[in-house]
């Protein structure tokens, strides 16, 4: 049963199973995508407090979810990257981080414009937001780290070495900032709102999804990409090639 | 090739440690005669440190009360760009002449060596600018309390950071675009140790106790100590490879 699974570790097993699961992730991602929107511009309710400015979070809360989600997942294959000693992990962590940097990227700047309305400044040193910007300095370490790198193999190890190194950081970063904040400024404005309309929660969760399966096709799209240019040389790349250019 | 090189013991003969300890011991020992051989690279370290304080009076104004307020934060992130400067030769050199091969081929545990290797950075770069720090707190008008407290928590925080550091400086080892590379990677996750000890000095000077800040710092480095020697030596054999 375990054996099945670990053939997809070769490159030359996963490069098609990815190429068969790009199509489903990016329509679904779509789709979801179509209908959340729709829930949540459409059908969610008029905040009281917040107007219609809340409606970004439909975009904001879940971007900044993946980011970090994408953080602990790209440690994860950096672990089994280390430990396994295998090529694909490697190359799926250096697939994950640029997807990980656009998804804090955009948390910040939907942050940012929300906040403009809201609190009334584009910025605050509010806890969240300082560790979501640290957040995206390392995604960005580990992008130039491996840009910086010209041997294939080094540049993983260390990459691996480094996203693991910030995983075990991030808490910490995390709960310092939150220390620092709460004793520098009072407690931040926060939307207030003890109770979340169902229809809110159902296109935040939409949403979600739909960032999940970007994320998934994205990704996937990425590490055959990855796959075909370190692999450019192996016999079964040649073999893939004609498939792809008659398909 | 550097004066220098042929000044160096060849590790497998000259005083060849039997044991974790000892490796330390000779790393360090090493390190330290090599660093006081070039004062020069000492001083410079020294030197930026109270340069950058010196900027942020001529930057802002020299009001008291202002520069009483920033005066914990500046000194610190001016230890924290001294300390960076200086990371960047932690491996660069031994790795240039060959030696940091050797030591990673050596008997003894590598993570023992680097952690020597740290000891000895902290000890060339970050104590003097501990030992400064007070003159340079004189100067943001800092009282004798939060002086004490700025240098308890520079003395606790400072190893945290070459600690941290010598990871970076061992991933960025032979690396197009070293200096910079190497503080994007290292500065985001030094934050912590910037935060608590800013925040302790801050604390002394609200007249409020620095002991949590003072306490967090301590774990920091109880964390670092353990764990970053052994991250630190698999990105040199990563560099090595």
């Amino acid at each position: 049963m375990a054996s099945r699974w670990f053939r997809f570790a070769a490159p030359s097993s996963f490069y098609p199973l990815a190429g068969k699961l790009v199509p489903p992730t990016a329509m679904a991602a779509a789709a979801l995508a179509a209908i959340g929107l729709y829930v949540g511009f459409r059908v969610a309710p008029t905040d009281a407090q917040q107007g219609e400015v809340y409606r970004i979070i439909f975009i904001h809360v879940p971007a900044a979810w993946m980011s970090m989600f994408l953080y602990v997942v790209m440690a994860a294959w950096s672990a089994a990257a280390l430990g396994f000693n295998t090529r694909l992990s490697a190359m799926m962590a250096q697939a994950i981080a640029p997807t990980g940097a656009l998804m804090a990227f955009i948390a910040l700047w939907t942050g940012a414009l929300w906040g403009r309305p809201t609190w009334g400044t584009y910025w605050v040193w509010d806890a969240r937001m300082t560790s979501e910007l640290l957040l995206l300095f390392l995604f960005l370490g580990v992008i130039a780290l491996r840009q910086a790198i010209d041997d294939a193999r080094r540049a993983d190890r260390a990459c691996a070495l480094l996203a693991l190194v910030g995983v075990v950081n991030v808490p910490i970063i995390y709960f310092s900032v939150h220390w620092w904040n709460t004793l520098h400024q009072g407690a931040s404005i926060r939307a207030g709102g003890a109770t979340i309309e169902t229809t809110m929660l159902v296109g935040m969760l939409l949403m979600t999804l739909a960032f999940w399966c970007y994320a998934i096709a994205v990704i996937l799209v990425r590490v055959r990409a990855i796959i075909m240019e370190r692999e450019r040389s192996a016999t079964w790349i040649a073999a893939q090639l004609p498939a792809q250019a008659t398909s | 090739m550097h004066s220098r090189v042929s000044e160096r013991e060849d590790p497998a003969t000259q005083g060849a440690p039997d044991g974790v300890l000892a490796a330390v011991r000779w790393a360090i020992a090493r390190d330290l005669s090599i660093a006081f051989r070039s004062r020069t690279e000492l001083g410079v370290t020294l030197t930026f440190y109270v340069i950058v304080v010196t900027l942020f009076p001529l930057s802002i104004a020299p009001e008291r009360s202002l520069l009483a307020a920033i005066g914990p934060g500046v000194i610190w992130v001016a230890a924290l760009l001294a300390s960076l400067l200086s990371l960047s030769r932690l491996f660069a050199a031994d790795c240039a002449d060959g030696t940091l091969e050797q030591i990673a081929m050596s008997p003894f545990p590598l993570p023992a060596l680097v952690s020597g290797k740290i000891a000895a950075h902290w000890l060339s770069t970050g104590l003097p600018v501990v030992l400064v720090a007070p003159l340079t707190g004189l100067q943001y008008g800092l009282d004798a309390q939060s002086l004490t407290v700025l240098v308890a928590s520079l003395l606790i925080g400072t190893p945290v950071l070459s600690l941290i550091g010598a990871i970076g400086a061992a991933l960025t080892l032979g690396v197009r675009g070293g200096g910079g590379l190497l503080a994007l990677l290292v500065l985001p996750l030094q934050v912590p140790v910037l935060i608590f000890g800013a925040g302790a000095v801050d604390a002394a000077q609200a007249g409020l106790s620095a002991s949590a800040n003072l306490s967090l710092l301590g774990a920091a480095l109880a964390l670092a100590v353990v764990a970053a020697p052994f991250a630190a030596a698999s990105a040199v054999r990563v560099a090595l490879d």
